[in-house]
């Protein structure tokens, strides 16, 4: 399946069985700047759509991280807790922040494939 | 009228974007908040060679007329009289209730002169409080022609001095007037990142021409505003609208060493300053905040507006400036605390977003400053 991806600048890769990947793309990675400092959600939480789940910090500010679809995180790129920079090196990939089993797979229709994101960060 | 409508830009404002800035509103003013080589960089570049920032958004205003020095000196509670010629000096625009209204550079031009450098946020409050308090004996320019750039970092004396040999002899706080290739630079050996360095007034005319010339030295790299901040925090040097601000004197912002002997209580020109006997009051009976530093525990940055509390959760201050300090790789912030509270021995908290991160209570500067005192 392709990777979707959300107005909140997130990246949301299916792989399957409800199970998503989520991240923040590299255009998100680079209006933010240097990272220091990531606050991951606790495996096991709920999340609904529109909730902030995880807070981004930049050496100027601390952005949310908004969650793109509803479900339950079932797991966490702990990493992310002791090499923030991850993220502005691999945001695609290895700086992944959280993958969820979704609950309402429903919700993915409502993203942007890369395509229709390019034309939106492009405004 | 929106703020938008009067967004202004500095005369190097084509330069950050061809240099790949990302540009932000700051002050009235579109500047640059970092470079393509990024915060971290920006300030590791600072600390390590020299780093070169617009600074041209703040305020340059020459006061002139006889006794000017002693005109000015009823407006601060710092001594100006005794300021010698071409030498700088911090000093604090005091409101009647003996808070601060702008921090500010002064440098003594000579002949009933004097050159202030103040707060871009601030620079029109402070032109008019300057025409009111002084009134029509003094003239107050606001030059708006001019540039200001600030070159920071142990390589900036060898890089500005391949221009200008006779910079060299400059000690920290001194000026100088000179020409580098027939561009007419006012220079003065101080900064705001806890760096060896200079900021260097020039028209604005010859900016570009000005700025590219420090540029072509490769230890030379353009620092935006989000290192400028780290640099500071990390040096524990004040932010108007931060440590200091209208409604706590500089005494209760830990400002002391500004206060200069001979206005204090019992001294020749004692007092005679807007807001005199709160700040004299504060100085005898000892004030009821203090500006400290603080080391979060963890790595998650305590930024300004967090509060601080004891370990029964009453609160006994709040976080006045924070975030990452690249030079120590920690995440480091300043506080305003109720006087009781600073010693290092108090077990405080932080609350950011509701978790509880343990503080320790640090002197300031968190990193050592370098200035050159010959």
């Amino acid at each position: 399946m392709s990777i979707k991806y959300s107005e909140d600048h997130e990246w949301i890769d299916a792989k399957g069985d409800d199970l998503v990947v989520i991240g923040i793309t590299d255009f998100a990675q680079e209006q933010l700047g240097d990272l220091v400092y990531v606050e991951l959600p606790e495996v096991g939480d709920e999340c609904s759509r529109g909730e902030n789940i995880s807070v981004i910090e930049s050496v100027k500010a601390a952005s949310d991280l908004v969650a793109p679809v509803s479900g339950s995180i079932i797991e966490v790129n702990s990493r992310l807790e002791d090499e923030p920079e991850i993220v502005t090196e691999d945001s695609m990939g290895e700086g992944w922040f959280i993958k969820v089993k979704l609950s309402n797979p429903e919700e993915l229709n409502d993203l942007m494939d890369e395509e229709s994101y390019n034309t939106f960060i492009e405004e | 009228m929106s703020e938008e409508s009067q967004v202004r830009t500095t005369p190097f404002y084509q330069m950050h974007v061809d240099a790949g800035a990302k540009m932000v509103p700051f002050a009235g003013y579109e500047m640059p908040v970092s470079y393509p080589l990024g915060i971290k960089k920006e300030h590791a570049h600072t600390r390590q060679f020299a780093g070169l920032f617009d600074v041209s958004h703040m305020g340059q205003i020459k006061l002139s007329g006889k006794n000017v020095m002693s005109a000015l000196e009823s407006l601060v509670p710092v001594d100006i009289i005794d300021l010698p010629v071409m030498k700088t000096r911090y000093a604090l625009f005091t409101n009647e209730n003996g808070g601060v209204m702008d921090d500010l550079m002064v440098t003594n031009l000579g002949h009933n002169s004097l050159f202030l450098v103040v707060n871009a946020a601030c620079k029109i409050s402070d032109y008019d409080h300057l025409k009111k308090q002084l009134g029509s004996n003094y003239k107050v320019e606001l030059d708006e022609d001019l540039a200001l750039l600030a070159l920071q970092g142990p390589k900036a004396v060898e890089v500005l001095s391949e221009l200008a040999p006779s910079i060299k002899d400059m000690t920290f706080m001194t000026a100088k007037q000179l020409e580098i290739n027939n561009i007419d630079c006012f220079i003065t050996r101080s900064g705001y990142t806890g760096e060896d360095g200079f900021e260097i007034s020039i028209p604005a005319n010859d900016a570009d021409m000005f700025a590219s010339l420090l540029l072509s030295n490769e230890q030379v790299e353009w620092v935006g505003l989000g290192a400028r901040d780290s640099l500071r925090l990390e040096a524990g040097l004040s932010l108007y609208g931060h440590e200091l601000d209208s409604t706590h004197s500089p005494v209760e912002s830990s400002l002391n060493w500004a206060l200069s002997k001979v206005r204090r209580s019992g001294a020749e020109r004692e007092g005679s300053y807007l807001g005199d006997n709160v700040i004299l009051k504060h100085l005898k009976d000892g004030p009821d905040t203090k500006i400290v530093g603080l080391l979060p525990e963890g790595k998650m940055p305590v930024r300004d507006g967090a509060r601080i509390e004891d370990e029964n959760g009453i609160q006994v201050g709040e976080v006045t400036s924070g975030g990452f300090g690249p030079t120590l790789n920690k995440t480091i912030s300043i506080a305003r605390l109720k006087t009781q509270y600073t010693k290092s021995q108090s077990k405080l908290f932080a609350l950011v977003r509701e978790k509880r991160i343990a503080v320790e209570i640090v002197k300031l500067p968190f990193v050592k400053h370098n200035y050159y005192r010959g």
